[in-house]
């Protein structure tokens, strides 16, 4: 099971708001957005772009390491975090 | 039954509202909603739900609603999207609430126009716009490729008219699945040679409900009207001090009577003239202006109104509205003849809407 953190500003968008901490199976990034998806239905959209990419001012790291790639793999014990881009103004 | 008249703001950070009872001389402040997502158009449809849409840098482009009054929002984007081959859709520009059985019409960037029949909770293109035979030539104008401009037609829901700035208007009479150029005899002086079939720089396009074919608009080269539902434009800038401006309003109990303000030219800032705030007002559709300034600031206001930013009421003596790119709300109550500050320090404005609720 992976280990996602996801940002308050992105989990306050839904009604029935998701947990900022939370465990999930999946062997991929994107399987890991399709996940999050098929629980809060459109989570999808505020994370990915047409390309489909990640959005560009939405970083994710894989176990400490930016990771850019929808087709990366997660392990069992990946630990994700997703972080809103710093912006001024 | 009282009423409640509100002017809905949409800003660089969230939504608010401003109400007051029809007397329109003390307005409470509500807000910020949608959680500080930018916003660039915030309307109430007639059913009474709210609708503000924008884009987000994180997050997207996305459709927020409320029918408790803005005590609770949802937020939605599934089908706003010209797929994963198209351009990433950035932002909502212009909403517009066709009809009370939740049909919904969205102005988007890059131009084009969705649908939705279930008060917003899902979209659908309205792929007939974009798959006109200019559409590879449209250009961004230096506020983006925005349609900002969506007119239903007030008995069939055929017909409509949108603008899109630096690309023009369309009409379709076939309810969205091919439409027509509408800009013939509306300047474009920023190309060279005469006006071409689109490629008009549309800042904000308007038509009354009273008189169908009477179409109004504010272009960055001039103000025009058109007697036949676009076919045809006449320039109506006449006396005013510049033909440059942003918004445009139709008074809604007479099609006669409409509203500019004029700004600085496109390389002298887009401001109010020399510092001092005006509205414009025309009773005879464009023929002659009347300077509107009593109550507004008449030295060193260099603000900006932008396209969305003026609306206009509809009790028997209409309040007019208009916000500015730096935080202020000006309206009057008795049609522009008076003027006075109804907000100040919000987020930068990008929308002004009026409603006027049964309470």
């Amino acid at each position: 099971m992976a280990t996602v953190h996801l940002p308050r500003s992105l989990v306050t968008l839904f009604t029935n708001p998701p947990p900022r901490h939370l465990q999930l199976a999946s062997t991929s990034l994107g399987g890991l957005v399709d996940e999050l998806d098929s629980r809060w239905p459109g989570m999808r959209d505020r994370l990915v772009e047409p390309g489909p990419r990640l959005r560009e001012h939405i970083n994710v790291f894989v176990d400490g390491e930016r990771e850019r790639d929808l087709a990366a793999p997660l392990g069992d014990a990946s630990v994700v975090h997703v972080i809103p881009a710093v912006a001024g103004g | 039954m009282s009423q409640r008249v509100e002017v809905l703001v949409g800003t660089k950070k969230g939504a608010f509202i401003l109400e007051s009872d029809p007397a329109r001389r003390d307005w409470r402040l509500r807000g910020p909603f949608c959680q500080n997502w930018p916003t660039h158009d915030f309307i109430r449809a007639a059913d009474g739900t709210l609708y503000a849409g924008g884009g987000s840098n994180w997050y997207g482009p996305s459709v927020w609603r409320s029918t408790d009054n803005g005590e609770s929002w949802t937020q939605s984007s599934a089908g706003l999207t010209y797929g994963d081959a198209g351009p990433k859709l950035t932002t909502i520009w212009k909403l517009a609430a066709a009809d009370s059985n939740g049909t919904v019409y969205a102005g988007v960037e890059p131009a084009g126009l969705f649908r939705s029949d279930d008060h917003g909770a899902t979209w659908s293109h309205v792929a007939g716009l974009r798959e006109h035979p200019s559409r590879p030539d449209w250009q961004p104008g230096n506020g983006g490729l925005c349609l900002h401009s969506i007119v239903t037609h007030p008995t069939d829901p055929n017909r409509m008219w949108v603008a899109a700035s630096a690309v023009g208007t369309f009409e379709t009479t076939d309810g969205g699945k091919t439409w027509e150029t509408r800009n013939k005899g509306v300047r474009a002086d920023f190309v060279p040679g005469p006006p071409p079939d689109f490629g008009q720089c549309v800042h904000k396009l308007r038509l009354h409900p009273d008189q169908p074919e009477w179409l109004y608009q504010q272009n960055h080269c001039g103000v025009y009207r058109s007697d036949d539902g676009g076919r045809q434009w006449t320039e109506i800038t006449n006396e005013l001090p510049s033909e440059f401006g942003f918004p445009m309003v139709i008074h809604p109990h007479d099609p006669k009577t409409i509203y500019v303000i004029p700004h600085s030219g496109p390389e002298a800032g887009r401001q109010m003239i020399d510092g001092h705030a005006a509205v414009f007002r025309s009773r005879d559709r464009g023929d002659t202006w009347q300077r509107l300034s009593d109550g507004l600031p008449g030295n060193a206001a260099f603000v900006t109104v932008l396209r969305e930013n003026m609306a206009i009421d509809s009790l028997d003596q209409p309040g007019v509205y208009f916000g500015t790119s730096t935080g202020q709300v000006f309206g009057s109550a008795d049609e522009g003849e008076h003027w006075s500050l109804m907000a100040d320090y919000l987020p930068p404005i990008w929308s002004v809407e009026a409603a006027v609720v049964n309470a």
